[in-house]
């Protein structure tokens, strides 16, 4: 950060600035320079900025009405659903609003994947990345829990579960995590301390994401470094602010169209029946969000193999900048690996299908089938590919492709906003 | 450009197996025009308080409505019943408060910020009149059934004999609409079981239809003003992006001209 | 860039900036009410007391809209003291009648006025009620006589559904 070259015009903002340099951060932020050519996919962090804010909000304002109590709690958001003054809106926003939150971080995660973003020097913003992941689903799965349906409750037993694979302290601590020997009332205020929690550390984690990103800046389409500012940069205010400003209504549409019109279509209609120990529902699906890694899961025959898979599967996302050995950041440059690339994403797209798909048969093949290619493409594929692949030439700056006679450049060219 | 609609495609077919799972498991429900499907939908008021006298005098011996008090009957945008018609049948059921001065219980006539009085005490006795089963609390019963609405709308109506080779237990009938085909519940709708006040003739399609669309209204109480909100909410989102997207233009012509 | 183009920009942003504002007053009402009483809370306005056992000279004390509501029946004695007062003396004038429809039965909010705590019964220099809280003093009609609190009392809206019943309500 530049701390030194800003002052504050006025008299007061400089006395204040200079006691706490909020001033300083604000012109760094406004300033900050952005490259030019970033292209929509470039828009998600912003949206997800405003999912984080909306689910805290609406989150809050559901805490006031919601009584985390196994007798009171599924009445407790029926009173929400009827009662309460806009109860029904604010927790249809809630609740789809994790879906959205899912639908862009998977958007963001793979346009990092596409674009190189999370190589040298940006390991720890996409490390952080990660962890806010991992948070993610740990609160979404908790809040889950909350409205105490069928789902709710057998979600909850079978997750919590998982632990029990654990060689000798597994059931131990699955007993710990229940406060009990089934899940029950401890179980559901403790997940309910832990949902209000989870949002807040992964707002911490967000200051620490863009801080991280504010040292090197933004990766861009052609994944080259950039002088900055230069001319291949413009301003955050008002450039990037109108854009994603843009963006975001867009998706905002998506979503209301989400939360007015089909509200309980994400949802599971199990979880509108009240929890009840003694019935599980006829199958236990995950939400949406969490399907491929319930695929993979289930695909291992081994109780705790099955769950070191599962985890492996996200963890091994941490170790993809030294993985992926090429030093070519952008998949535009990387014709054999653009094709792998969508190769992992349709894997993933099927991993998630078969996921909602009773385990057998050919499902089960197809999830093993998936399941070993997605441990393939990060731990042969990638390393492989960076020593062996041809890649295109790359141009030395944005506004200035000077390498032209690659196809791929008219592509980027065209992505350069609204140049055309 | 290209890149885009790969994506959108891959997007589209997996919203489409998704669907596509779904239709699977399900048979093809009875079908029926309700008025408050679609962005516009709203409830009709008339089925509305046809669907509760239904729910009244067949559902309501064995299930219980707990979510729903007789408030919500006077409420907008449900059955409307005028205040004192509401009044009138609150105070048909009596409800248990208490304690009074003398530390006991007592009966009184419901009144309207009572919730409706339940059939049965508890879950264990609705089991043990019903030869184990419990009959499940209405309130959210359509939104706690894969098929919705249309679920109910055939299942009321799907009763038949068995076919040959299925053998049922006593007290268990066949219905083609439910889980499994054997139900706990036995028929019951019949041709002019009930008498509606406004001469609508009661075949069992027509109560059918009004109880389900009755159960719809005590699952989604705010439905219209969601309808309508949302309607309101897209109108004004899509004109602030049109104007935001205007603006984006504008100022992102200062680049080209850097440039 | 010309004139021109410069006003029709102010324009656009300005039309853009005022639609996104109303947006946001949109949103935030919904926030904002939803702490307002809901529907339940509200519908439970109105709470029937049977006072059939209630001697005179004694209070008895029912909680309606979750605060405490004084119900005396008062003696002959009472009635007439609470008459004899001089309104000009007091600091928030009312008269007896106004505050007891049927003189036998003082029906009132037992809240004090100055901040809310709950005052005790026939305590005080005015035979009447005294808030511990900070020292009000409160006459048999449930005027303040001397203290802290600003005004009378306050008296709910109630009736005699019938000659045992009261609503309040």
């Amino acid at each position: 950060m530049s701390e030194h070259e800003y002052v504050p015009k006025s008299k007061a903002g400089k006395w204040f600035n200079d006691r706490l340099p909020l001033l300083t951060l604000a012109n760094h932020l406004t300033d900050y320079p952005t490259p030019k050519n970033l292209n929509y996919w470039w828009t998600f962090g912003g949206i997800l900025t405003f999912c984080l804010i909306t689910q805290i909000v609406t989150g809050l304002v559901l805490a006031m009405h919601y009584i985390a109590h196994a007798d009171m709690a599924f009445g407790s958001v029926e009173h929400i659903m009827r009662d309460v003054n806009y109860g029904w809106l604010i927790r249809y926003i809630h609740a789809n609003g994790a879906s959205m939150f899912f639908l862009a971080v998977y958007i963001h995660i793979f346009r990092s994947l596409f674009y190189g973003s999370y190589k040298s020097p940006r390991e720890i913003i996409w490390i952080i990345g990660i962890i806010i992941y991992l948070l993610m689903m740990a609160a979404a799965f908790l809040g889950y829990v909350l409205p105490w349906g069928q789902m709710s409750f057998w979600g909850a037993t079978v997750i919590t579960n998982l632990f029990s694979a654990i060689p000798l302290i597994g059931e131990g601590i699955v007993t710990w995590l229940w406060g009990g020997y089934s899940v029950d009332n401890p179980t559901l205020t403790r997940f309910f301390t832990l949902h209000y929690l989870i949002p807040f550390l992964i707002l911490g984690l967000v200051v620490l994401h863009i801080w991280a990103l504010h040292i090197p800046g933004n990766n861009n389409p052609i994944g080259i470094d950039i002088k900055k500012p230069s001319k291949d940069t413009v301003p955050f205010h008002p450039y990037i602010v109108i854009k994603d400003g843009f963006a975001l209504l867009m998706f905002m549409i998506v979503f209301a169209f989400f939360v007015f019109y089909t509200p309980n279509i994400l949802g599971h209609a199990d979880n509108y029946i009240e929890a009840n120990p003694l019935v599980t529902p006829a199958h236990i699906v995950p939400e949406w969000y969490l399907l491929p890694f319930y695929a993979i899961l289930r695909s291992v025959p081994d109780k705790l193999l099955g769950v070191i898979a599962m985890l492996s599967a996200i963890l091994i996302l941490a170790a993809l900048p030294w993985l992926d050995t090429s030093k070519i950041r952008s998949a535009v440059f990387r014709p054999l690996y653009k094709q792998f690339y969508w190769i992992l994403v349709a894997d993933v797209l099927i991993l998630g299908y078969v996921g909602a798909m009773p385990a057998e048969g050919l499902y089960l093949l197809i999830a093993r089938i998936a399941t070993a290619y997605y441990f393939l493409h990060f731990l042969v594929v990638l390393p492989i590919l960076g020593f062996k692949e041809r890649t295109t030439p790359v141009p030395l700056s944005i506004t200035e492709p000077i390498l032209g006679g690659s196809p791929n450049l008219a592509t980027v060219k065209n992505k350069d906003s609204f140049k055309g | 450009m290209k890149k885009f609609y790969r994506v959108l495609f891959l997007l589209i077919l997996f919203v489409g197996f998704q669907f596509s799972s779904k239709a699977a498991e399900k048979v093809e429900y009875l079908k029926t025009d309700w008025s408050f499907k679609g962005p516009f939908g709203k409830f009709d008021r008339a089925a509305l308080q046809r669907g509760y006298q239904v729910y009244q005098e067949v559902c309501s011996s064995c299930h219980s409505m707990k979510y729903l008090s007789y408030r919500n009957l006077v409420e907008k945008g449900g059955p409307e019943f005028s205040l004192e018609q509401a009044k009138a049948i609150a105070a048909s059921f009596e409800v248990k408060d208490g304690p009074n001065a003398d530390g006991e219980m007592f009966m009184r006539p419901a009144r309207l910020s009572d919730k409706f009085v339940m059939p049965y005490e508890n879950e264990k006795a609705a089991q043990a009149a019903n030869g184990g089963a419990y009959p499940p609390d209405m309130t959210v019963l359509v939104k706690a059934r894969g098929g919705g609405v249309d679920y109910i709308y055939s299942l009321l109506q799907g009763y038949e004999d068995p076919p040959v080779g299925v053998s049922l237990d006593d007290g268990v009938y066949y219905n083609k609409y439910m889980y499994g085909n054997k139900i706990k519940m036995s028929n019951q709708l019949s041709d002019g079981l009930v008498e509606y006040s406004d001469g609508t003739n009661a075949s069992v399609e027509q109560m059918a239809k009004d109880v389900s669309t009755f159960l719809m209204w005590t699952a989604e109480p705010h439905l219209e003003t969601r309808h309508r909100m949302g309607f309101k909410a897209i109108v004004y989102l899509i004109i602030l992006t049109v104007l935001v997207y205007f603006s984006m233009k504008r100022i992102w012509s200062r680049v080209k001209t850097e440039v | 860039m010309t004139e021109k183009k410069t006003n029709r920009r102010d324009f656009l942003f300005t039309a853009t900036y005022a639609v996104g504002a109303v947006g946001a007053g949109a949103v935030i009402w919904p926030m904002i009410d939803q702490m307002n009483p809901d529907a339940s809370v509200k519908a439970l306005a109105s709470t029937e007391v049977d006072v059939s056992s209630v001697d005179p000279g004694k209070t008895i004390t029912v909680l309606w809209r979750g605060k405490p509501v004084f119900i005396r029946r008062r003696t002959q004695e009472e009635i007439a003291e609470a008459k004899s007062v001089d309104i000009e003396e007091l600091k928030h004038p009312e008269k007896d009648e106004d505050r007891a429809k049927n003189p036998e039965w003082l029906v009132m909010l037992g809240v004090c006025t100055h901040l809310g705590c709950v005052p005790l019964d026939q305590k005080g220099d005015y035979n009447g009620w005294f808030c511990p809280c900070h020292g009000s003093h409160y006459d048999i009609s449930g005027r303040i006589r001397k203290g802290p609190a600003p005004t009378n009392m306050e008296i709910p809206e109630y009736k005699f559904v019938d000659a045992n019943t009261i609503k309040i309500g």
